[in-house]
């Protein structure tokens, strides 16, 4: 391990390489032990302020990167669209400029637009978190499926895995899709033809609207499937997308292990049985969120080797 | 024979003589250094290099080594006037045009408020006849208000001099008003020019839908959005004996359906930007909102497809659709900023770059089409010949710029070739027998008279 920070910012999983992904995995699972802990403190970031600027609801996402930052000892502060400034028409630049003025050591930013991260970066000295930018990235989520994954398989080399549903509006499957091939596994992508987007393979995936293979997979990530894609005709109904595509006990083989980046519609794209099956690592991956949020901002913000910091 | 329906800035005739250029002019066949003597803004005599002496009281500039090309002529820009002046208006915009060696452009009607009634057409010439720098035209919508729903007094319209008309910005989506719009041509006569685009296809698209699009997770506007639509307006004009136009091709399926209806006998022209012949989505990677333009910069079997389509005279003329925005429409998230890159300042350097130094297009094509929108719009086409006005621009082929580096002539700067290093410097600009524009160092270097 270099005594480097990973980055300037981390906007795509396009910014990292597999050891820095790896690297990433390895701080987590030391501040996951510090999560194990009664107090659950570490002074890593302390005198160093984070903002959270939300432009879109979130309840996972927006309180592990809180807790995350508080538990490196990090001054907090979060700001949501609705009540702020921002609602009365301030422009993204002007937000982030203003907010800049406080000399803050990381921004994390989701946004419903593709691309408001990196434009962040660029009117900012603080590095930057895409915590979701409409459909393109969501790389946190993907270091913490990753480490999910890690943790329970060992590598992810020549893992097989099959992400199934929306993956047209899907960042996290863009994401995923892109740090799972990374870290040596197969990926698949699988649901209605209106709902794959047309040249997704060039992400080096295979693509398939059937789930006849699925047995062939180690692990399922299914997708969350929004009830306004019924509206908007990609699918005829929610009944017949549960009927073809939603995974359930009849559908995942035993011995595969069954994700979910949340929230869940339960009955739609997963079954209740398949939910709460002992094959399913969701829990996990909300546990994981925090310690590979808290890595991130680590190795951002001071990358030094950690030994010191978690003793 | 349509002067009146351009508009400028009256000035006097230039007295210039131009020494020793070598002169291109594909349609004079024309390839060889000349003396080219201005006189009242004519062409009074083109000779072999040396043998004019200079006019009195007139300027004399050393062209050896450059190049003189006749004037090019944009068919599509946007100078954003009435209404939207902060973007660009008549004076930045035509002083853009001059600075990309256009000696005549033609102005779009997607304004607030739209060109859609006599009154803002003939206020709209009489601004550019007070601040015009190159000659300008103008188009007047189909529609009113762009709506698609009610034609535009078409002939009263031609009667205050538009060359045409054109939704442009938007698609004529309902076939039914469309074919109303091309019986009506029948009477009006003028252009029907088109920006096609299937509204139900295109849908909320910001980019090209394809690899890059999947990969950035945008929605995107696939090929046939474009080509679906040309397809059907063309067997509409066919049916209606109608003379129409297609802007802004993008696509290899449009190039195709271009030349069907062309091989099919059917009275149609198309254009195609300098950006759709030298940039791919590969560039929105970036997502960059400068690349942001519609229809969407397409792939590389688009990208050539179309120089083909442009070599061959499918595609019978180039146009920038310069479209100026101000910088807090583009400094926003790729998905949210306007669609349109600026093109008149950088039209003959990125394709000169772009096309003619790689050996992908004859210089003399180029410089044939970017003159060729002239003739489509029922306008002179600029000669360099003697008794014509001198319509030209002279060009260093060897000097380099940096696009943007001195900032731009037009009022905005989202340029998509930004900060690229262009080869083709225009030099000087004649319009309508004035000159128009002069570099900058040929401005400081000037000697004092």
């Amino acid at each position: 391990m270099t005594g480097s920070r990973i980055g300037p910012h981390l906007i795509s999983i396009d910014d990292l390489d597999r050891a820095g992904i790896e690297r990433i995995l390895d701080t987590a699972e030391s501040f996951a032990e510090v999560s194990g802990r009664d107090i659950k403190k570490v002074p890593a970031l302390r005198g160093k302020t984070v903002v959270n600027l939300f432009y879109e609801a979130s309840t996972r996402t927006s309180s592990s990167f809180e807790l995350a930052a508080k538990r490196l000892s990090a001054d907090v502060v979060s700001i949501r669209s609705t009540g702020s400034s921002v609602d009365k028409g301030e422009s993204l630049k002007d937000t982030v400029q203003t907010l800049s003025a406080y000399d803050p050591a990381a921004i994390v930013i989701r946004s419903p637009h593709a691309g408001a991260a990196q434009l962040v970066a660029g009117w900012t000295s603080a590095a930057v978190i895409n915590a979701g930018d409409g459909k393109h990235e969501h790389p946190t989520q993907a270091l913490l499926d990753a480490f999910t994954l890690r943790r329970r398989l060992g590598s992810l080399d020549d893992a097989n895995i099959w992400i199934v549903g929306d993956v047209l509006h899907s960042r996290v499957a863009r994401s995923n899709i892109l740090a799972l091939r990374r870290m040596g596994a197969r990926v698949t992508v699988c649901g209605p033809p209106t709902l794959i987007p047309r040249g997704i393979e060039a992400l080096g995936c295979e693509a398939t609207p059937s789930l006849e293979r699925l047995h062939e997979a180690d692990v399922v990530y299914v997708l969350r499937m929004q009830s306004e894609r019924m509206h908007e005709s990609y699918v005829p109904s929610l009944r017949e997308y549960a009927e073809r595509y939603q995974i359930n006990a009849s559908r995942l083989r035993p011995g595969q292990l069954l994700m979910h980046p949340g929230p869940v519609n339960r009955g739609v794209e997963l079954s209740a049985d398949a939910i709460d099956s002992p094959q399913t690592l969701i829990g996990d991956q909300v546990k994981a969120g925090v310690a590979v949020r808290m890595a991130v901002l680590y190795e951002l913000l001071v990358g030094t080797p950690l030994l010191a910091v978690v003793a | 024979m349509t002067e009146q329906k351009l508009h400028r800035r009256a000035r006097p005739g230039a007295e210039l003589l131009i020494r020793s250029a070598h002169v291109l002019d594909p349609r004079a066949e024309l390839d060889e250094p000349r003396d080219i003597l201005i006189r009242g803004g004519r062409i009074a005599e083109l000779a072999a290099t040396g043998s004019l002496p200079p006019p009195d009281d007139g300027e004399v500039f050393d062209a050896t080594g450059k190049h003189a090309f006749p004037g090019f002529v944009d068919p599509h820009v946007h100078l954003r006037t009435p209404g939207q002046e902060y973007k660009e208006d008549l004076e930045s915009g035509t002083a853009a045009a001059a600075a990309g060696g256009f000696c005549a452009v033609i102005a779009m009607p997607n304004t607030d408020p739209v060109v859609d009634d006599g009154s803002i057409l003939g206020s709209l010439a009489g601004r550019a006849s007070r601040e015009a720098r190159v000659p300008v035209g103008f188009l007047a919508s189909i529609t009113r208000g762009l709506a698609g729903e009610e034609l535009t007094e078409m002939a009263e319209l031609a009667d205050e001099g538009a060359l045409g008309f054109t939704d442009d910005g938007r698609p004529v989506v309902s076939a039914g008003m469309l074919r109303k719009a091309l019986q009506y041509q029948r009477l009006c006569g003028g252009v029907i020019a088109l920006h096609e685009e299937d509204p139900a296809l295109s849908r909320e698209g910001v980019m090209h839908e394809g690899a890059v699009s999947a990969r950035l997770g945008l929605t995107g506007i696939p090929s046939v959005s474009e080509s679906t639509m040309i397809a059907r307006d063309a067997a509409l004009a066919g049916y209606e004996e109608a003379r129409v136009h297609f802007q802004h091709l993008s696509a290899a399926e449009s190039v195709e359906a271009l030349e069907r209806a062309k091989q099919a006998g059917i009275r149609v022209t198309g254009e195609v930007t300098p950006h759709h012949l030298t940039l791919t989505d590969d560039v929105v990677r970036t997502l960059d909102s400068r690349f942001k333009m519609n229809p969407p910069l397409r792939t590389d079997t688009d990208r050539r497809a179309l120089i083909a389509g442009l070599r061959t005279g499918v595609i019978d003329c180039i146009a920038t659709d310069h479209a100026p925005h101000a910088r807090h429409e583009k400094e926003v998230p790729f998905e949210q900023a306007a669609m349109g890159t600026t093109g008149l300042e950088t039209a003959f350097g990125a394709l000169f770059t772009e096309l003619v130094l790689p050996g992908a297009l004859d210089l003399a094509v180029v410089v044939e089409r970017l003159s060729a929108g002239a003739e489509i719009f029922a306008l002179p086409t600029p000669r360099i010949v003697p008794d014509e006005p001198a319509n030209l621009v002279v060009v260093d082929l060897d000097a380099c710029f940096e696009v943007g580096a001195h900032g731009y002539a037009s009022r905005s700067q989202n340029c998509a070739f930004h900060g690229r290093t262009l080869h083709g410097r225009v030099l000087m600009t004649l319009a309508a027998g004035t000159v128009a524009f002069r570099e900058r160092m040929l401005v400081e270097a000037a000697p004092a008279r």
